[in-house]
């Protein structure tokens, strides 16, 4: 056929129609397989809330819990490491936590619902490894005014003992705080920021 | 046989393609060492493939089974040491090869014009081989393939705002859990080699399109008999073929006595910590990537705010993609550049190799100040290559307080945090940049041998 009498004007429009409605297609079709990539099912229910009953938690003890297949720990801390806690407050990078992540009601001095429980995600902030809770005051490795606390054994990041990061380390936010509630006096359901306490 | 080969050839190309690329392709005569990295970064591939076929029949990428089965591979497969040591060993001799390659490039200007889409399709045969590398390091499933990975997919997770859902796109799970080895496995054996593959081809199109770059960094096409062959050419078949099998067998050489003596490579090749299988809870006592990632680990840890750390990293490998458009200098060889060009590329790849063997150690004051010159020189490269582009109309005193001036800049940014040793090493180390961008800056400047750029022969020598 010749040439003559091509409505060029009408064979752009349809060219434009046509790619807009396969870029259209493309990218529906798009959404099932990207979709697949993200956490199946069985990966959210395993990422579901824990309970942990903290009844035998004994004072200084420190538990670990299994959440989203993280570490968490429950820590019971003492009137002692209570009270040692604000003494550290000069050495760290962040002191009042504003830049690190924990629910709101942890946004305080101890990073915890209640002072005596410390429920934190035990992973370190700066690559992930997992640090090693180390109680004692004043141990030998760790220096004479060492009050307890975590210390990361990748690369030497030192958090007290309510996870917040002391100045020197490569981490350079404080631990985060998982969203906790307590839903009795000894049941913490890990995960769940629950009602309004 | 000639009939067989009319019949095929009246249907498909094939004497065509033959001729084309090989029998009548003309590559300039004057070929040397640096030019066997090329077809052996092929082979290379090739005995990934092959070797990495045979490993999926007896590898299985469930968390619970794939230590248990590259073990398996290791004692009860008959000959499955030696080629899972093939397979190991051959990622590594890939790497070397392809900085080699890379290398010859960059000394004798092969990445310009014409050859800007040669060195482009390249950059990304160099990605797709760093995303294969990384998820096959990983499927092992010991220490180092998890935790090594925990450390590069959280990288993802300080993107601002989107972070978490990238990451966790990535790994199909919250942690890195049976999901991401399965896909870690499907990217690795189907769908990163399916793109290496084709990019290798393209790669090669596009260079036979333009035609070789030669030591000389001369244009053989302008030169051609009345047959229109050029003069310094001679055909790939068969002098390049042959000249090629001298490489491999060279090669293979130094292989299999890797191969056979030290498989593990020192611990570089094959990290010991790997042979732990995998542990959630509990992280090696130190981490390092493999050695062919280190140089853009330690750029990664020179920054210390994590976004902006794993940017920098990114930008390093990205700056290497724009290097076309950097080095606007007509010349191409080193051996006519003027030797202030020279002096650059030699601190240049003194910083590439530093920053590679700081990758690998534990950060100190010292070490880590000396991550951070490296990284600089590293950047600042690109900036001082382009100032050479015209070497005898560049404003040598400006550029150097620009450069010199940024590097301050940056300096002071991190100033502040500094206290007791780190100072001392802070004003120690500043020497690196200062006398680097002296060297090759103030130095062509004053001393007009160091920047004089030598006449470029219209023939290939040698």
């Amino acid at each position: 056929m010749a040439d003559t009498g091509v409505d060029k004007k009408r064979r752009r429009f349809l060219i434009g129609a046509t790619s807009a409605v396969g870029a259209v297609g493309v990218g529906a079709i798009a959404v099932p397989f990207i979709g697949s990539l993200t956490p199946s099912a069985r990966a959210l229910a395993a990422g579901a809330p824990v309970e942990v009953d903290i009844d035998k938690v004994e004072a200084g003890q420190l538990i670990r819990v299994i959440w989203r297949g993280k570490p968490v720990w429950v820590v019971n801390r003492t009137d002692e490491m209570l009270t040692a806690l604000p003494t550290v407050n000069p050495k760290l990078k962040d002191p009042t936590s504003l830049a690190s992540i924990q629910p709101e009601y942890a946004t305080n001095e101890n990073r915890s619902r209640k002072d005596q429980y410390l429920i934190m995600v035990g992973i370190c902030t700066h690559l992930g490894c997992s640090p090693t809770y180390r109680p004692e005051v004043a141990a030998a490795d760790l220096g004479a005014d060492w009050v307890g606390g975590f210390y990361c054994p990748c690369h030497g990041s030192r958090f007290d003992l309510a996870g917040r990061v002391i100045k020197g380390s490569p981490a350079g936010t404080n631990m985060t705080v998982p969203p906790h509630y307590y839903k009795t006096d000894s049941l913490i359901r890990i995960g769940e920021d629950g009602v309004a306490a | 046989m000639n009939g067989l080969l009319n019949w095929i050839d009246a249907r498909f190309p094939l004497t065509d393609t033959w001729n084309k690329h090989i029998a009548e392709y003309y590559a300039p005569k004057n070929f040397n060492f640096f030019y066997f990295f090329g077809s052996l970064a092929m082979l290379v591939l090739v005995l990934q493939i092959v070797t990495g076929v045979f490993l999926t029949m007896h590898y299985k990428p469930d968390i619970e089974l794939a230590f248990a089965s590259v073990e398996h591979i290791m004692r009860d497969v008959p000959g499955g040491w030696f080629i899972r040591y093939m397979h190991s060993t051959g990622a590594s001799m890939f790497f070397i090869v392809v900085y080699l390659h890379m290398f010859r490039g960059l000394i004798y200007g092969s990445f310009k014009g014409p050859r800007e889409l040669v060195w482009l399709i390249g950059m990304l045969i160099y990605l797709a081989l760093m995303a294969e590398a990384f998820m096959g390091y990983m499927l092992p499933w010991g220490q180092m393939s998890f935790w090594g990975a925990q450390v590069i997919i959280n990288l993802f997770n300080t993107i601002p705002y989107v972070g978490e859902i990238v990451s966790q796109t990535i790994r199909g799970d919250f942690v890195i859990s049976d999901p991401t080895l399965n896909r870690f496995f499907a990217f690795h054996v189907i769908a990163v080699p399916l793109i290496l593959v084709g990019l290798v081809f393209v790669h090669i199109v596009a260079l036979h399109q333009v035609g070789s770059n030669n030591p000389d960094g001369v244009d053989i096409k302008q030169h051609k008999d009345e047959n229109g062959i050029p003069l310094d050419g001679i055909p790939f078949h068969p002098y390049y073929t042959v000249k090629d099998i001298v490489g491999v067998v060279g090669f293979f050489i130094v292989f299999f006595a890797i191969l056979f003596f030290m498989p593990e490579g020192g611990g570089y090749f094959l990290e010991y910590p790997n042979f732990e299988p995998a542990n959630p809870l509990k992280t090696p006592e130190h981490i390092a990537p493999v050695w062919y990632f280190t140089p853009f680990y330690t750029v990664l840890r020179a920054v210390p705010d994590p976004f902006l750390g794993t940017l920098a990293m990114f930008a390093a490998i990205a700056v290497l993609f724009v290097l076309p458009w950097l080095d606007k200098n007509p010349i191409k060889s080193i051996r006519y550049r003027n030797k202030a060009h020279y002096i650059n590329l030699v601190w240049f790849c003194v910083a590439f190799v530093v920053l590679g063997v700081l990758g690998v150690k534990a950060v100190t004051p010292f070490l880590g100040e000396l991550g951070i010159r490296c990284t600089q020189v590293y950047f600042l490269f690109f900036a001082v290559t382009h100032a050479h582009s015209r070497p005898m109309k560049v404003n040598y005193v400006v550029w150097f307080a620009v450069l010199f001036g940024i590097t301050i800049i940056w300096d002071l940014t991190r100033y502040a945090d500094l206290s007791g040793e780190s100072v001392a090493i802070f004003w120690q180390l500043l020497t690196v940049p200062f006398v680097y961008l002296l060297s090759t800056l103030i130095l062509p400047m004053f001393v007009s041998s160091f920047n004089k750029e030598k006449e470029v022969p219209t023939r290939v020598t040698g």
